[in-house]
């Protein structure tokens, strides 16, 4: 499209505009994690690094540093094999309902996460008796994080023809040998990137957390929501939240690599990103 | 000790083989297993969860004991509908949601059209890693920066008082202005997509043609673009209705429908699942017209 200089600028400024908006919220957070000050005034009024000793020393924060990784990790688990053998399912086979899947894994992430959170928790306490705990935030995280590992999956399935699972059937190979050798050599990045972002879905998740998790455990998130309300946590927090946004944001970046390069370069690339991005 | 294991490896591998025997040629079969898994996790867990919380919201709490009563009743959608507080608490989260909504679309569009039909190739790309780095992570992080930006001495006021004005402080403006800022990606990189869809070549009739940019977008860029700003949309407006954390952080004063669920859980889980059947309703008309401007093919 051919447009003025003028529009062109215009653009360009609405462009960083939005990119500002973005952004200069967490660089301030990053700011605030060197601040020497006790309270949230602006500007800092001097800087320190003294507080990432204490938020690594703190031990509430290392028990739901801790509490969050295994919930993640497990989470992972559940999610990659069941968003696999769903993504596997849809690609590979025909059957009554097949469209449904897709709207089925996308559901518990549609919908609001106070909606999810009480449904499994109604569940939970109600219906099986069971008393919130860990266990209960990993089957919780693990339901919305099917999605993303079936997107990943189910997006490069689409791609890897199935005639090579064919071909491999033909020349004699067993269901497993086919899989083991042509099917997931084919899918793994796509798996890895799947685990990643459900990783990262997870780590931070708060609000299904809150409904599902026992009075006595702690995600970071948690320990980070009622910590932010005591002014002598503060500066602890402020660390810990540029902790979590490095944690988070380096799964997200790898997976996002790890997708890029299918697909002709140029267009493959956002449609790929957008695959993943959203479910 | 070996021969044990490898005989017990041979043991292993038979029944291996014999399962690739059973599936082979046998594609039901197949389904069947690859299916039962995430089929028996998400339709018995997840929708089985979702019947439960719906046959909850019309228990009742014992007013004595403050047990759950498992009785039939209406009583908790007549509560909702008739007292004053909760019709005005769904008002407010709905009108939130359908502003925050209305902002994102605003914002998002100028840089979705920049980075689909202006930025050169490398550009996107890293515009397109840009966008999707804070899409899903830290959130609480992103609410809680919010929180110090608008505090009294936060850099919002320090920013604004030169000027001789004031930041809008905690409140329903703050949860606006942080559920658009939360939910922006996710507004930005359906629209991208959507403008990707639309071929150069059809702009170029319209120049040709003789209409300028302004006219060309209006009258072929929007009306295409329309379905996935609308896709968009669903993700703003259904994030913001479920938000409870956005609330209790910047606006500590009012209530939202994410907050009435959560203060209820405790005490009055039926009422909680009462409550949290109106984000159920509110998205399902929401999707339903969402799907008559064709937003599906966009998701």
């Amino acid at each position: 499209m051919r447009l003025s200089h003028r529009t062109r600028n215009l653009l360009r400024a609405g462009v960083a505009v939005t990119l500002a908006f973005i952004y200069v919220p967490l660089i301030v957070i990053g700011i605030y994690a060197f601040n020497g000050g006790l309270t949230l005034e602006w500007p800092p009024p001097s800087l320190t690094t003294k507080w990432f000793g204490e938020a690594i020393d703190n031990q509430g924060a290392r028990d739901a540093f801790v509490t969050s990784i295994e919930v993640g990790l497990a989470a992972t688990a559940v999610a990659l094999l069941l968003g696999t053998l769903a993504a596997l399912a849809v690609s590979r086979h025909r059957f009554f309902g097949r469209e449904t899947i897709s709207f089925l894994v996308v559901l518990p992430i549609a919908l609001p996460g106070i909606v999810t959170g009480i449904a499994l928790s109604d569940t939970f306490t109600q219906v099986l008796g069971i008393s919130l705990g860990l266990f209960t935030v990993v089957v919780a995280h693990a339901t919305f994080c099917i999605v993303i590992v079936y997107n990943n999956v189910a997006a490069r399935l689409r791609r890897v023809s199935g005639s090579f699972e064919e071909a491999s059937a033909d020349l004699g190979a067993h269901t497993w040998q086919t899989f083991r050798y042509v099917t997931l050599p084919s899918m793994s990045t796509a798996l890895v990137a799947g685990g990643l972002l459900a990783f990262a879905l997870s780590f931070d998740e708060i609000i299904v957390t809150t409904f599902t998790l026992g009075a006595g455990d702690q995600t970071l998130p948690i320990w980070i929501f009622t910590n932010l309300f005591r002014p002598n946590e503060l500066p602890i927090v402020n660390v810990v939240a540029v902790l979590v946004v490095l944690i988070s944001i380096i799964p997200v970046y790898l997976a996002h690599r790890l997708t890029r390069e299918e697909g002709p370069s140029a267009r493959g690339a956002p449609v790929e990103a957008e695959a993943t991005a959203i479910p | 000790m070996e021969a044990a294991g490898v005989a017990a490896e041979a043991q292993r591998r038979s029944v291996g083989r014999r399962l690739a025997d059973l599936f082979h040629g046998r594609p039901w079969l197949q389904r069947g297993s690859l299916l039962a898994g995430p089929i028996g996790w998400l339709v018995i867990g997840y929708i089985g969860s979702l019947v439960v919380m719906l046959i909850a919201a019309f228990w009742g709490v014992n007013a004595l004991s403050g047990e759950v009563s498992r009785t039939f009743s209406l009583d908790n959608f007549k509560e909702i509908v008739e007292t004053p507080v909760y019709r005005s608490v769904t008002g407010r989260t709905v009108g939130i949601a359908a502003a925050a909504t209305l902002t994102d679309a605003l914002l998002a569009f100028p840089i979705a059209f920049y980075m689909a039909k202006v930025a050169s190739p490398r550009m996107k790309g890293v515009l397109v890693v840009a966008i999707l780095m804070p899409l899903w992570s830290f959130y609480l992080v992103k609410v809680y920066a919010w929180r110090t930006m608008l505090s009294e001495g936060g850099i919002i006021n320090w920013a604004l008082d030169p000027i001789g004005l004031s930041g809008p402080g905690f409140g329903t403006a703050a949860v606006w202005l942080v559920e658009s800022y939360l939910w922006l990606p996710f507004m930005i990189l359906p629209i991208y997509a959507g403008l990707e869809r639309i071929p150069n070549s059809l702009l170029s009739a319209s120049e040709d043609l003789g209409a300028g940019p302004g006219r060309t977008f209006r009258r072929v860029v929007l009306p295409l673009a329309f379905p996935a700003v609308v896709a968009g949309s669903i993700f703003t407006f259904s994030l913001t209705l479920g938000d409870f954390i956005t609330p209790s952080l910047v606006s500590p004063e009012t209530q939202f429908i994410g907050n009435v669920v959560k203060a209820n859980i405790t005490n009055n889980l039926p009422l909680a699942s009462a409550f949290a059947v109106v984000p159920i309703v509110v998205m399902t008309i929401y999707l339903l017209i969402a799907r008559r401007l064709g937003a599906f093919e966009h998701l």
